[in-house]
């Protein structure tokens, strides 16, 4: 399996397959279907500091070839996570990569001070896709100066490489690339999902009873592997790719955009075994390929 | 245990308007019970995305067969509606908590309240009360005389009431008007339907144990999405519950109507 390996800042990871945030919950469900120390690593749902109900329902409709969901952070809270999820995960041998929330910039800081004490915790994700209550509600990560300063105090505080997860709702994402990479983020995942809206044919009122919902699935791919592309031109840290991710060729694309390792998100809830099945397929893949190790794919749009 | 398996279409026809019963085989049938849920992928590719929650109708271990009965109404039913005999489908299962056939006394009498098609999966816990010795009362509301289906099924099992919206069968009204006219004894009721259904039940049985089974908007299926919750009466410990995995059945009063 060495032939699949990549090590990024704190990651050590068997292969470049992960479950996106926010589509695997704690791992307990899947864990019913499959060993979870096959994967690369496990991007946990997102937490905040005190729990959070999240949004009320219907929170999620089909799109073509995609969906749009409003969960709402929905958590249980930092305490829960710390107590009785992350230790849980700790009889799988695979690293967790904890997705940190929040409405103030202090919030980040203490949900990112704690967490990133877990023994199993080898990296934090920055969801930076959340609305800033000081600064009227704007998402922190639309702005290169918001997001540059949140980093920074993030970065004071984790005890682990900080991975900033972009949100592809803004006109120059380069820009925020860019300003988090100054702000010392040792990676950077993408994409978040893209603010959509659905109506009701019968109605022609919002199908999800937030209004917008965040898109995702197969539809989203094309612009997540653009931003990826121009994304790894503009920086030196590493990326993590995601966005519509369904199979192996999939994976080969993300990569070849510049991607050093893939998640996958919206894919779980149709094939639940998507995750452990792409890792089974890659060796074959890269043969066909005529590579000996994934790494060379990664960036080849480039040379 | 919740599995995935490509299962075969051994029987499909229409039964009623836009209602499709559909048979499938396969070996995930072993692990069924009544009020249980399939999750079916009704395409190979990625449109229509997301998987369907079906509930179970009938379930035949000895051929290992499972019958659903569900409305071609959106993208994904009309598609599974045109599966052919011997076509396979994708089905992740068997998803969730059931209806408990033991929590009624031994002899006793079950109140069986269905509306549309929320009717399907209370045939197999009627098939499974009746085997226990339970006498089953079935009271099922629909819109109109061609949507109804499975009346001689249900009638030889017990007794069976029909009313419609519009009064193209049975009686005219909502099942709590044939309830009040019925004026029924027994000892547990369990339902299916929409929810004004189940709230209007709730409201009318207050002193009788019930089991009601919800429908949500599903991602995963599995209780890993958080898409299908629903809020929990002040009496719960837990502030909501995932209808997917922790229901779809629940005794009444625990889920906020
Ligand atoms: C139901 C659902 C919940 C999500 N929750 C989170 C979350 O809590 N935190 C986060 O950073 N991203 C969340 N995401 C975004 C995904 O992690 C991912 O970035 C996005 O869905 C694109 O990938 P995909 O097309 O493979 O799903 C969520 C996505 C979905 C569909």
């Amino acid at each position: 399996m060495s032939k699949l390996s990549i090590q990024l800042p704190g990651l050590d990871l068997k292969n470049p397959i992960m479950p996106a945030s926010g589509c695997f919950g704690f791992g307990r469900e899947y864990a019913q279907l499959y060993d979870l120390s096959k994967l690369g690593a496990i991007m946990i749902k997102a937490t905040t500091v005190e729990k959070r109900l999240g949004n009320p329902t219907p929170r999620v409709a089909e799109t073509p070839a995609g969906m749009l969901n409003a969960i709402g952070l929905q958590n249980p809270g930092l305490d829960k996570v710390m107590s009785e999820e992350l230790p849980w995960l700790e009889r799988f041998d695979v690293p967790i990569i904890a997705n940190v929330a929040g409405t103030l910039t202090e919030d980040y800081v203490e949900v990112a001070r704690r967490i990133s004490t877990a023994p199993n915790v080898k990296a934090l994700e920055l969801n930076i896709s959340c609305p800033n209550v000081k600064h009227g509600g704007i998402t922190f990560g639309t702005d290169p100066v918001i997001a540059r300063e949140l980093v920074e105090a993030v970065k004071a505080v984790s005890k682990v490489p900080v991975y900033v997860k972009l949100s592809p709702n803004v006109t120059n994402i380069v820009e925020i690339a860019q300003a988090v990479e100054i702000g010392g983020a040792d990676g950077i995942t993408m994409i978040n999902t893209l603010v959509g809206m659905r109506l009701d044919e019968r109605t022609g009122k919002p199908v999800i009873a937030n209004g917008t919902g965040g898109l995702s699935g197969p539809a989203v791919k094309p612009v997540a592997i653009r931003m990826v592309y121009e994304v790894y031109k503009a920086v030196e840290i590493p990326i993590i790719g995601m966005g519509g991710v369904t199979n192996t060729q999939d994976v080969i694309d993300f990569m070849s955009a510049g991607a050093s390792a893939v998640a996958v998100g919206t894919a779980n809830f149709v094939d639940h075994f998507v995750c452990s099945n792409i890792i089974d397929e890659l060796p074959a893949k890269l043969k066909e390929l005529g590579v000996t190790h994934i790494k060379e794919i990664i960036g080849r749009s480039h040379r | 245990m919740i599995q995935q398996e490509r299962m075969i279409v051994v029987r499909q026809s229409e039964i009623a308007h836009h209602i499709f019963e559909l048979t499938l085989q396969g070996q995930i049938v072993q692990e069924m019970n009544p009020g249980q849920f399939v999750h079916i992928r009704v395409s190979d590719s990625f449109e229509p995305l997301l998987r369907r929650p079906i509930s179970i109708a009938n379930i035949n271990k000895e051929a290992g067969e499972v019958t659903v009965i569900y409305r071609a109404e959106g993208r994904g039913t009309s598609i599974l509606a045109t599966k052919q005999v011997g076509d396979e489908v994708d089905v992740l299962g068997p998803i969730g908590n059931g209806f408990p056939v033991d929590a009624i006394p031994e002899k006793g009498t079950a109140l069986l309240v269905g509306g549309g098609i929320g009717v399907p999966p209370l045939y197999e816990l009627s098939k499974q009360l009746n085997a226990r010795g339970i006498r089953t009362i079935h009271v099922f509301g629909f819109a109109t005389e061609n949507v109804t289906f499975y009346e001689d099924q249900f009638s030889t099992l017990g007794d069976t009431h029909f009313v419609t919206v519009d009064g193209t069968k049975g009686t005219k009204g909502f099942v709590t008007d044939l309830l009040e006219e019925l004026k029924p004894e027994f000892d547990v009721f369990y339902s299916c339907g929409p929810l004004p259904m189940l709230r209007a039940l709730e409201n009318f049985y207050p002193d009788k144990p019930g089991y009601l089974s919800f429908e949500e908007r599903m991602g995963c299926g599995i209780g890993a999405c958080f898409a299908c919750i629903c809020k929990t009466t002040e009496q719960q410990e837990k502030d909501y519950v995932k209808v997917c995995s922790d229901g779809p059945v629940f005794p009444k009063g625990v889920v906020q109507l």
